[in-house]
């Protein structure tokens, strides 16, 4: 007979599962957390490769030599963007017509939901400024971007002098069979947003445009620039986006060969490579990169503008020059023709990027992790909480046996005791699962919607209200009343709490699934902290540890310790106070992220993860 | 004195005969060779190239194709005899920063496009179908005389194709193949329907000699680029353009065939050496037991161009046995003459090395008054 159907062996099956669950659980939790260590080692990440056929090698002749050009495009829009105060528009338009380019200008303006610290304004109002460099011999059905943001102060300018210079050396060659687009962004995110809902003709956010005029056909690939000084010595490319999409490989190895084409120094998470790769010291800096891009994809915020194009199916990645004290300097020319031979290669596609890999994690800039060797360190955490809900399932299951099969097993314990108690129904766990996530839709709901009232009463500024009520809320639910069950059937009684202790595991291992197909590194993280307590904590035994650990791994004391991690792998360590600084603008940012882009994360832990922490610290003080 | 002329009429009369024998004697000598003239061989030439890819990235199979279109057209068959399926998305490509050009050599040293390329099947009419359809003569009544395989039991024709393929198949434009198997039954069905004397097929692509294991048919010659299991590698990889420009057998088959003109006597066996391993990184293959003749006495010209055969003669050779013989005066002075030889087809030495007009029309009315000639002795 079967493993499952033949009475002897599911006996001895659940025997092995009852007696040796604690050791197979530490056993799971050691495998996923080593696993997911190995993936920075060499052999376990492979190098990476170019897949797309069309795109073949770097096998192109750069001849962009216009670097001082770009310089004095970049001194001219400095000097007119301080005159103007803010994007210049007028300037913009009449550079790039000169060039020779279609432009069109589109004027957005958004409501924040509370204004923050760098805006401090409800309304924020901008323009893009975008010119179309039709293909000569094409039909306009296809395009590619490159994108400068227009922030705020003394950023930028290079970029915009560069883009402007490369529009018009690309305006003078014949063989481009795409349409390109060169946009300039003002309030950078926001612009971006806005410029893709109305070139897609959509309305995700509520953003409020005037529509774009000029469309060039499907966007195809798109590169977002940030250079900040004349010359540069590196250059670092972001390729973390919105809600941890992550672009196509190839985009990113296309950049990696053109950088070593030209000789030009490139980065990832601002760390060069190290050539000795089979050292310990090369193995902790492989780690290090893959925790930064790790951390960087949990938090679900896009590294930079590039992140937002990701959600219309559009492979874009961010390029940032960055000036250090190494000695070798490289000039704007050396950066333009980097960047002219990527789109000569990008005019070469067919189709879109889809050859390579669209789920992996870059422990370095060669090397890369695909999903189907990260994804089992995740399962073997997921493991513990299936190993522990069948646990308890059986101890439930054994209560509901007849005394004869007790016999058989002679198993002691929680069981035996269980049996004597009244069986509560399911009602009992109704009350708790109503509070729990009724407060997650509180903690969802209030903080934005009361803000007004919150400034009314305390001397704070809106956003500090905002996020002081997330605070307050969150650690409210702490205290609420759990002992409602207590009205309705007596004492706590232990099935009472296994069953929703059974039920809170998979409910915590449902939602982590979930999110962990959609961002992995969000549902490791949250794996990693959470799941081990989840699986320890019962009301029987040292209350006051189990609490504490609770606390511990609780989402909001995991974002703190991130903080923490992330300052400490940038090496630019930071004090507790300054970590809590950065722990209240990071809840804003959240907050904000999902108003202002749709950004899953802050609803996710406030509607579905909370509540199902709650859920367990209820377990926790059910006697 | 009627004693001396009996004797100069008996001399005359037994010189008479004994030429007569010795002329009736060479008469049948010439008259076995005219035979063996119209005996063997093939009487014209075609040519089928086909190129199965389309799209930028392929740049170098257009290539190949068209500059063994340009080889074969040079040595002698014209553009109604040539079926050339292209493509043909290359010169007129937005990606093309030479539009109308397609070059075969990096640096852009020669334009394989021109300005008088004929190409009979491009873009999409280049599938299976239509290719099946045109070796195996089963097409349309309103297909167009040019794109028609008009071939008899007396022509030998080169088929050349290159693309991409693997173990037993070739790729059609990227949505269709079409398998060994199906190769070598239409060249079952053109020996069955005698629209061939002899067919040479070269294939360049991976795994090419695949493509030629399952041809059956006589009088088949194969080479293919590579064999089973290894890849044909590409070549002349231009910066400028920003793709490869030609594959590697190819390459060096041309730069072979540029040595070959229509008067060459290279034979097949060298086009065998054509590429060795050292330098086309995998090895060229080759199948000739299905050809009747052997391969040192195949020339070159005898595919890759038009070459007419002509035989020089003194004598009047009667095609037609049943009609009486007469008796054939050679002039006397000429009886001890040179030994007669083949005359050169085309006079390439005074070509090659005098560029004027002049001597350019004068060899071109020596080959025309050459081709009067045997022109109503051959039967086309």
């Amino acid at each position: 007979m079967g493993l499952l159907s033949d009475p002897y062996r599911r006996r001895a099956l659940s025997r092995l599962i009852l007696r040796l669950n604690t050791p197979l659980c530490l056993l799971s939790y050691v495998a996923g957390l080593g696993w997911f260590l190995a993936l920075a080692l060499p052999p376990v990440a492979p190098r990476t490769y170019m897949s797309e056929n069309a795109m073949g090698s770097t096998m192109v002749e750069e001849q962009f030599a216009y670097g001082e050009r770009a310089l004095s495009y970049a001194r001219e829009f400095a000097g007119h963007k301080k005159k103007a105060g803010g994007m210049p528009v007028a300037w913009l338009e009449k550079t790039m017509w000169n060039l020779g380019l279609e432009v069109y200008k589109q004027p957005f303006a958004r409501t924040l939901p509370f204004p923050d610290e760098t805006r401090e304004r409800y309304m924020v109002k901008g323009t893009n400024v975008y010119g179309i460099l039709r293909a000569p011999r094409a039909a306009s059905t296809e395009s590619l971007v490159l994108s400068v943001p227009c922030s705020e102060g003394q950023h930028n300018h290079q970029a915009v002098g560069l883009m402007l210079a490369l529009a018009s050396y690309f305006r003078g060659q014949i063989y481009w069979a795409k349409d390109i687009i060169f946009l300039v962004n003002e309030h950078d995110l926001l612009g971006m947003e806005a410029w893709l809902e109305a070139y897609h003709d959509v309305n995700i956010t509520e953003m409020q445009s005037s529509g774009t005029l000029g469309r060039a056909g499907a966007i195809q690939a798109a590169v977002s620039l940030e250079l900040s000084s004349d010359v540069v010595t590196s250059f670092d490319v972001a390729v973390e986006g919105l809600n941890g999409q992550l672009p196509n490989l190839d985009l990113v190895n296309l950049f990696h060969a053109f950088c070593q084409k030209n000789g030009l120094l490139c980065t990832i998470q601002g760390k060069l490579q190290r050539s000795d790769w089979d050292t310990l010291p090369a193995y902790a800096h492989s780690l290090q990169t893959l925790l930064l891009m790790v951390l960087k994809q949990g938090s679900g915020r896009p590294q930079g503008d590039h992140g937002l194009f990701l959600r219309y199916h559009i492979e874009a990645i961010t390029l940032r020059g960055i000036n250090s004290f190494r000695q070798y300097k490289y000039d704007m020319s050396t950066v333009g023709k980097t960047l002219e031979g990527m789109f000569r290669k990008l005019n070469n596609l067919l189709e879109r990027l889809h050859q390579s890999y669209f789920f992996y994690l870059l422990p370095s800039l060669s090397r890369f992790v695909s999903i189907s060797v990260y994804m089992p360190a995740f399962g073997f955490l997921i493991l513990i909480l299936i190993l522990k809900a069948l646990d308890l399932w059986m101890k439930l299951s054994k209560c509901d046996a007849g005394p004869a099969e007790r016999l058989w097993d002679g198993d002691q314990g929680a069981a035996h005791a269980a049996v004597e108690e009244p069986r509560p129904g399911l009602l009992t766990l109704v009350p708790p699962l109503l509070i729990c996530h009724a407060t997650g839709l509180t903690l969802y709901f209030l903080p934005v919607l009361g803000q007004h009232v919150a400034t009314q009463h305390f001397p704070v500024s809106e956003a500090e209200a905002v996020v002081l009520t997330v605070i307050a809320i969150y650690v409210a639910g702490l205290a609420l009343p759990h002992n409602t069950h207590r009205v309705l059937t007596g004492s706590g009684s232990d099935r009472g709490w296994m069953t929703l202790k059974l039920l809170s595991l998979l409910y915590l291992a449902m939602q982590l699934g979930c999110i962990a197909l959609v961002n992995f590194s969000l549902g490791f993280l949250l794996a990693v902290t959470m799941v081990p307590v989840a699986a320890a904590v019962q009301p029987t035994g040292p209350r006051y540890l189990y609490a504490a650990l609770l606390v511990l791994v609780t989402p909001a004391v995991t974002l703190l310790l991130g903080i923490f991690l992330y300052q400490e792998l940038i090496e630019y360590p930071v004090s507790v106070l300054e970590c809590w600084q950065l722990f209240l603008q990071a809840v804003a940012g959240g907050l904000l992220d999902h108003y202002l882009y749709g950004s899953v994360v802050f609803p996710f832990v406030a509607i579905f993860l909370y509540p199902c922490w709650l859920l367990l610290w209820n377990v926790l003080f059910w006697k | 004195m009627a004693a001396a002329v009996p004797a100069a009429r008996w001399a005359r009369a037994a010189a008479a005969l004994l030429l007569g024998c010795c002329g009736a004697a060479l008469a049948s000598g010439v008259q076995d060779q005219a035979e063996q003239f119209f005996k063997s061989g093939h009487t014209n030439n075609w040519a089928v190239l086909v190129c199965t890819s389309r799209f930028w990235f392929n740049y170098r199979h257009v290539a190949n194709t068209l500059s063994v279109y340009r080889s074969v057209k040079r040595l002698g068959i014209p553009d109604s005899h040539i079926v050339l399926m292209l493509a043909d998305d290359m010169a007129c490509n937005p990606r093309n920063p030479k539009p109308a050009t397609v070059f075969s050599h990096k640096n852009m040293e020669l334009n394989v496009y021109g300005d008088d390329v004929e190409v009979d099947y491009r873009s999409y009419e280049v599938t299976v179908e239509n290719f099946l359809r045109v070796l195996t003569g089963r097409i349309p009544p309103s297909t167009p005389r040019s794109k028609r395989l008009l071939s008899d039991d007396r022509s030998n024709i080169l088929i050349y194709m290159t693309g991409h393929g693997g173990n037993g198949f070739l790729k059609f434009q990227d949505s269709e193949e079409i398998t060994n198997v199906e190769l070598a039954d239409a060249f079952e069905q053109m020996w069955q329907k005698r629209r061939y004397n002899e067919l040479l097929f070269i294939i360049d692509t991976c795994q090419g000699a695949s493509m030629y294991e399952r041809f059956y048919s006589p009088n088949i010659m194969a080479l293919a680029s590579s064999q089973v299991g290894e890849d044909s590698l590409s070549h002349q990889p231009d910066l400028g353009i920003g793709v490869h420009l030609m594959d590697r057998y190819t390459f060096y088959v041309l730069e072979f065939l540029e040595e070959i003109h229509p008067a060459s006597q290279t034979n097949m066996n060298d086009l065998f050496q054509v590429c060795p391993k050292s330098l086309c990184v995998s090895t060229p293959g080759h199948r000739t037991d299905l050809f009747q003749r052997d391969p040192q006495n195949v020339l070159i010209t005898d595919f890759f161009g038009s070459v007419r055969k002509v035989e020089i003669t003194a004598e009047t050779i009667s095609l037609d046995p049943n009609l009486s013989a007469f008796e054939s005066k050679p002039p006397k002075d000429e009886l001890a003459a040179e030994p007669l030889k083949y005359a050169e087809q085309l006079p390439v030495a005074q070509i090659i090395h005098q560029c004027g007009d002049i001597a350019v029309l004068d060899s071109v009315f020596l080959w025309n008054s050459m081709e009067e000639t045997s022109a109503h002795d051959m039967k086309k």
